[in-house]
């Protein structure tokens, strides 16, 4: 914009000292630089990293430090280097029930968890949601709050509730709800009760974001338009509700698919998924190709839920004016 | 008298009048409390068939709480709300023969306009091509018919009120109900809008009630208006009653403007009094409940206060003289605010077409104001 000014007269501005070119540059540049560092960061510590594992999945395990033959190294022909370039890591993963068993369980028992932490966080958002709101920053709190303790000690803590002689086969033999221990550690419901447990914030808080910016007259409209309550929610607040309700699910699930410490803790050694079998294949086999392979392998199976995942908060922008 | 000819000014259309009418609604001595809090004190109201009747009051006087017990979302706590003869206390909102536009509008983001419109009908079980027709008759009516496919946030402010009319008339309950119906809409817009609704109540023969803090919509829409204040009604009457005959001073102020004068009853004959006030004499033909001695407020509205420069040749006249304070130009009309020699200042509005080129008042000015016996009532409270 510009102001006629009278001649003689000086506009005192902030920057008089610069010239207007490089105030512009200036700022272009830091509007740029506010987007380049997460890209930075993002291409430092993910995409090169990645680009490693991947170049190591498609190497030869060997007795060596490091235990893979090298590939893409040295500044031979492109052919010369492509040769280097083995499947055989891929092709063992399909040979062998053991990888495809492990991808399909831990797939299996995530979507099992999300269902569970759905069933169990909706109501809990809802019921924060629909709070008196004065009461809904401390409810809140409380959902997070668990975030505050180290996730390692809170799954190390379901241990001991859920062993044979824990807190949990002692209060329900207490009341004498059971005579017998009930056995849940080392089962896959172990895992469920930790995957949902551990995750639930993750569940709880976009759901709660999504329910409490409905407007509550919309219940009422339907009520009014002959919906009982339950039918209301079913037909207004339950559909309105959906991209939060997806948002958590892919919060849930996406990490629980690749869960380590949980199936390791909590379900003993006879739980098959791919966190574990990873681990296994890394730090007791010491093939690092293998299981660079597996985790290239398990990266392509969460990059479909996530760009669905994408894809819908993209249309939950558009919808949202 | 002068005013019972207006009461009718509407379509000869007064059941309050008759005494053989029965009520539509009647909120039998309902009170809601809310803690400690009465948004609703021990209200009496009854309202006819195919009435077009609003609740005018300030924000937090008990109108909206009214309506929403009507609809059902609030229960009176003491009281009864009887529906074309039926008591609704424990009817839950669902079974209620009333639908609400709500003053959000309320419309289903998710859905479209036409579905907006069905859902209604879809949950009373209508077949399915009963609710197709009324859909279109709906969207005819409201002249949406080529939004139908089009979800609410892409529609304009007035298309959206008139969706939440649509959607709510379309199950044709015996009571509509309206909060503060056109609320969101711009002064032109609401002011066709008005029209419009006051048409749609007489085409589908429906009962109207409407809550509005705009004293213009309630006046230009209803067939009577309850004034409300603090859970209680003021007044209830015909919107000319309601301005030329305000019940008290709270009613008299509230509709309009006014200017009140204090005074003591000096004379008290059948039909007519003499009130002192300070710097004049008042005589009024409409003397109310006035007693001899009593000290009363006498309201006249600004439109009835003739301003000159010249003193009134009727020496009947009521008449004082003051000094032009401020003038307010507003194109169809001017205000000018005289200050009498009593202190008190006076409102007197007059018509642009009829301020008088030779006889022009300017700030600072000595006038004369005057207005005649029976311009003016007098309020005892």
């Amino acid at each position: 914009m510009t102001i006629p000014v009278a001649p003689g007269t000086d506009i005192p501005t902030k920057n008089e000292s610069r010239p207007v070119w490089s105030r512009g540059i200036l700022r272009a540049l830091s509007s740029r630089l506010v987007i380049l560092v997460p890209y930075l960061w993002l291409l430092a510590f993910f995409l090169v990293p990645f680009a490693i594992v991947v170049k190591i999945s498609f190497s030869q395990t060997t007795l060596a430090i490091p235990p893979y033959t090298p590939v893409l190294e040295g500044v031979g022909s492109l052919w010369q280097n492509l040769r280097e370039f083995s499947f055989d890591n891929y092709l063992w993963l399909t040979q062998d029930a053991l990888y495809f068993n492990a991808y399909v369980t831990s797939v299996v028992i995530a979507a099992v968890s999300t269902v569970l932490a759905l069933l169990v966080g909706y109501p809990l958002a809802y019921g924060v949601a629909r709070a008196p709101s004065a009461l809904r920053p401390l409810l809140l709190m409380l959902v997070i709050l668990p975030f505050w303790t180290s996730f390692l000690i809170r799954v190390y803590a379901w241990i001991g509730i859920l062993k044979p002689e824990g807190l949990l086969n002692q209060f329900l033999m207490a009341i004498g709800l059971i005579d017998q221990p009930l056995l849940i550690m080392n089962t896959y419901t172990a895992i469920f009760i930790g995957i949902v447990y551990s995750y639930l914030p993750f569940m709880v808080l976009p759901l709660y974001a999504a329910l409490e910016k409905m407007d509550y007259s919309l219940i009422e409209a339907a009520q009014d338009l002959g919906c009982t309550r339950s039918s209301a929610f079913w037909k207004i607040t339950f559909p309105l509700s959906r991209p939060g309700i997806i948002a958590g699910c892919m919060l849930v699930f996406i990490p629980a698919v690749g869960e380590f410490v949980i199936p390791d803790l909590l379900g003993g050694s006879q739980t098959l998924m791919i966190g574990k079998t990873l681990w296994n294949e890394f730090f007791a086999n010491r093939d690092w190709p293998v299981s660079s392979a597996v985790a290239v392998i398990l990266l392509l199976l969460l990059v479909v839920p996530i760009m669905i995942f994408q894809q819908a908060q993209a249309r939950q922008q558009e919808q949202g004016r | 008298m002068a005013l019972q000819s207006l009461n009718s000014i509407r379509r000869g259309f007064e059941p309050w009048n008759d005494p053989a009418a029965r009520p539509y609604i009647h909120f039998d001595r309902v009170t809601k409390k809310f803690g400690d809090f009465a948004a609703v004190n021990d209200l009496s109201l009854t309202i006819f068939e195919r009435e077009f009747f609003a609740l005018l009051g300030a924000s937090g006087c008990g109108k909206s709480t009214l309506l929403r017990m009507l609809a059902g979302f609030e229960e009176p706590t003491s009281g009864r709300i009887l529906l074309d003869g039926q008591d609704l206390r424990g009817v839950p909102p669902y079974r209620r023969p009333v639908n609400m536009m709500f003053q959000s509008y309320a419309l289903f983001p998710h859905m479209t306009v036409e579905k907006n419109i069905a859902f209604g009908l879809k949950q009373d079980g209508m077949p399915a091509a009963d609710i197709a027709a009324r859909v279109a008759e709906m969207l005819r009516l409201v002249k949406l018919e080529e939004f139908a496919k089009r979800k609410p946030h892409q529609l304009s402010g007035g298309q959206r009120q008139r969706v939440a009319l649509a959607r709510s008339v379309a199950k044709r309950p015996k009571v509509l109900l309206l909060d503060e119906p056109l609320g969101a809409l711009d002064k032109k817009l609401r002011e066709e809008t008005q029209f419009e609704l006051m048409d749609l109540q007489q085409d589908l023969g429906l009962t109207f009630l409407v809550v509005t803090h705009d004293q213009e919509e309630a006046m230009t829409m209803a067939d009577r208006i309850a004034i409300l204040d603090k859970g209680e009604v003021m007044q209830v009457a015909t919107p000319p009653e309601i301005y030329e005959a305000p019940g008290s001073r709270f009613v008299a102020d509230f509709v309009g403007s006014v200017n009140l004068f204090q005074g003591q009853v000096t004379r008290r004959d059948a039909g007519r009094a003499e009130i002192a006030g300070p710097g004049l004499v008042i005589h009024t033909a409409n003397p109310g409940d006035a007693e001899q001695g009593k000290t009363v407020h006498y309201a006249i509205r600004p439109e009835k206060i003739r301003l000159s420069s010249f003193p009134p040749e009727n020496a009947r006249a009521n008449a004082a003289q003051g000094e032009i304070y401020d003038i307010a130009y507003l194109g169809d009309v001017t205000i000018y605010n005289v200050k009498l020699d009593s202190g008190q200042i006076v409102k007197s509005t007059v018509i642009n077409s009829q301020r008088s080129a030779d006889d022009p008042l300017t700030w600072g000015d000595r006038a004369w104001i005057a207005f005649q016996p029976d311009s003016g009532v007098v309020l005892t409270r």
